[in-house]
């Protein structure tokens, strides 16, 4: 079953007056269960449009969105929020942890807007972070945690509602490359785990480790395959 | 059960964000402080004014009716009273055997003389002459001695009893009762004392004054005066029925044919209260409005430094939001911390109200009513979620990638 079914999604920008921005222009694609896909495209391109109507953040301004055969284009905030908060997980560039929370109570929080009694609340967040290696670092608030552990608390927090897919917006973008290369391990053990992954990125390398890459120029689709993968990392980026 | 797991998250966030801005928290909260320390000693002193009024109306006797020419507090002219015949001693004895109601009447004559013992005296003292059935019909009690006696009363013998402040300004370390006084020069022997009244009515119904019997007033002092006539009700609660029997026996004794108006008033502390009751209301409607005031200004404070709030964390509004957060739980959570930060200013205020109204008590019989205290609780929580709201509304309303992109 497909869980994301796209067809012909536009999406307009108001400028102001009359002019307009077509942000999306007819965008087409679907997603099956356990996929690990890349969205890439240069900057201007649409990609963070698409991440933010994929992620039910925004809605489109034509063409019908299907998230596990429930048409999103038609539901109200309420509704959003509810689908964002038990069917998608957010992973973000800049980690958008909360400042004054402990790692433990970041975690918590998805669970707390889907009115989780306290005790599972607590069991299930502790059990997420030790997933992502975090178990000793749970009262740890995100200034007191190197940058690469900040993004597996938020992959933590995506993941403890055990959602339907996790969204990843240039995960790698705020770490050097060692520390890249571990988050981008981690998500490929979730991959394998059965989870299913978009990755939002203009990083030729980081998209190498998905298992299809969707390019997106102006607004369309450009290409849609299997990722080819190359020899060997570290070679110049053509995207 | 989902409504209390929000407000307790709510809750949980306010504090951390009023930890974490500690000095503008307390800064805002001055002004809810000030607004319900200002409210609450006004509210408690408006209680004290009321309490000293309703105490010292309580000198004229709860069960007690004083028969007049002129009804207290009505808008009679003068030249109609004037006009009016005099009441007479001698009403007392019809209105004794017909009424079935009253315990005592009592008629009462006033002049104003000078009172000397030894060398101290009192210049206004109230010579007021009356039977003994005074001290049943009157709202004074009777201190140390004795009232005088029917006999004394009807022989007209010089005796008097005399009131608390003439027992502080003639008898200052002395037992009054026995000793003889010099009213306007005739000698009266002091029986008894009464009971100190004070409040704003004493000096005049009991403090100021010496009770001697009527005929020994007469021969003293003259016999062409308006006689009061007190009256004291058997139960109080049937005053009114008492009031409308005694207004009967009156008409009758003065021959006023029927459909004509009453030419005297038949008067009670109840009248004083109606009066009291509308001017009591519009001090505490002025004093309430201007101290409002502040309490007002305290909440634009707030509302003022949570649109700082929501601002400030816009970023963290789109973080909640895209994990799952509703409109309805951000709008509880800047609600609660307005709330909050309102009901903190509000609970230090009446920590600080609280001696102040002690101080209050030096000059008014009144303690903070506990009434003020829930009141002031509720005023509080008021005006945090009244002040919260546009900012919450707004922070609500936010989109979540605006907000996300905010740095």
């Amino acid at each position: 079953m497909n869980i994301i079914e796209l067809t012909n999604i536009e999406k307009t920008y108001d400028m102001g007056g009359a002019e307009q921005v077509q942000a999306l222009q007819g965008i087409s694609l679907t997603l099956t269960k356990n996929e690990y896909v890349a969205i890439m495209g240069p900057s201007g391109s649409g990609k963070s449009t698409l991440m933010n109507i994929i992620g039910c953040l925004d809605t489109p301004t034509k063409g019908s969105y299907l998230f596990n055969g429930l048409s999103v284009s038609d539901m109200n905030d309420n509704e959003l929020a509810k689908i964002r908060n038990k069917e998608i997980g957010f992973v973000f560039q800049t980690f958008n942890l909360l400042p004054r929370s402990d790692a433990l109570h970041n975690v918590e929080l998805p669970l707390i807007y889907g009115g989780i009694p306290s005790g599972e609340r607590k069991r299930r967040a502790m059990e997420t972070l030790e997933n992502v290696q975090l178990g000793d670092r749970v009262h740890h608030k995100p200034n007191e945690l190197s940058g690469g552990q900040r993004q597996r608390v938020a992959v933590a927090r995506a993941l403890v509602t055990k959602p339907s897919i996790i969204l990843a917006d240039e995960p790698t973008g705020n770490l050097d490359s060692k520390t890249g290369e571990e988050i981008m391990a981690l998500f490929e053990d979730l991959h394998r785990q059965g989870n299913t992954i978009i990755l939002v990125t203009h990083e030729a390398d980081i998209a190498e480790h998905a298992h299809r890459v969707i390019r997106l120029r102006d607004g369309k689709v450009e290409s849609d395959a299997p990722m080819v993968k190359r020899k060997k990392a570290g070679a110049p980026a053509t995207a | 059960m989902y409504f209390l797991l929000e407000l307790k998250e709510g809750l949980a966030i306010s504090f951390k964000a009023i930890r974490a801005n500690k000095m503008r928290s307390v800064l805002t909260m001055l002004g809810i402080v000030i607004g319900i320390v200002s409210v609450t000693v006004m509210a408690t002193a408006i209680e004290g004014i009321n309490r000293a009024f309703e105490e010292s109306a309580a000198a004229f006797g709860p069960n007690v009716m004083y028969v007049q020419r002129f009804q207290w507090a009505s808008n009679e002219d003068w030249e109609t009273i004037r006009n009016r015949k005099p009441l007479e001693a001698y009403y007392v004895d019809r209105i004794q055997r017909r009424a079935t109601l009253l315990n005592a009447v009592a008629p009462v004559v006033f002049t104003g003389r000078r009172v000397a013992y030894g060398t101290k005296s009192v210049e206004n003292a109230i010579i007021s002459g009356t039977t003994d059935q005074y001290i049943y019909a009157s709202g004074t009690l009777l201190k140390d001695g004795r009232f005088f006696t029917a006999e004394e009363s009807a022989g007209g013998r010089l005796v008097c009893v005399i009131g608390g402040t003439i027992v502080e300004n003639l008898f200052p370390a002395e037992d009054p009762v026995g000793k003889t006084i010099r009213v306007a020069g005739h000698p009266f022997t002091v029986v008894g004392t009464m009971e100190k009244q004070g409040g704003l009515f004493g000096e005049f119904t009991s403090d100021l004054r010496i009770h001697i019997p009527i005929d020994a007033f007469d021969t003293r002092f003259g016999d062409r005066h308006d006689v009061m006539i007190q009256v004291g009700v058997a139960d109080k609660q049937k005053m009114e029925d008492a009031a409308i029997e005694l207004e009967g026996i009156m008409r009758n004794i003065r021959h006023i044919a029927p459909g004509k108006p009453n030419d005297f008033g038949i008067n009670q502390q109840e009248i004083l209260m109606q009066v009291f009751g509308p001017i009591s209301l519009v001090i505490a409607s002025i004093g309430l409005f201007i101290t409002g005031l502040s309490l007002f200004v305290g909440g634009i404070g707030i509302m003022n430094i949570m649109f700082v709030s929501v601002t400030e964390r816009t970023r963290e509004i789109g973080i909640r939001k895209a994990i799952g957060a509703k409109r309805r739980t951000i709008l509880i959570q800047f609600l609660t911390e307005a709330a909050a930060l309102c009901l903190l200013g509000g609970l230090i205020g009446l920590a600080i109200a609280f001696p102040l109204s002690l101080i209050v008590d030096q000059f008014l019989p009144t303690a903070m009513p506990l009434s003020v205290v829930f009141i002031a609780i509720l005023i509080s929580l008021t005006v945090g979620l009244i002040s919260g709201f546009l900012p919450a509304y707004r922070a609500a309303r936010m989109d979540p990638v605006e907000a996300l992109r905010h740095e």
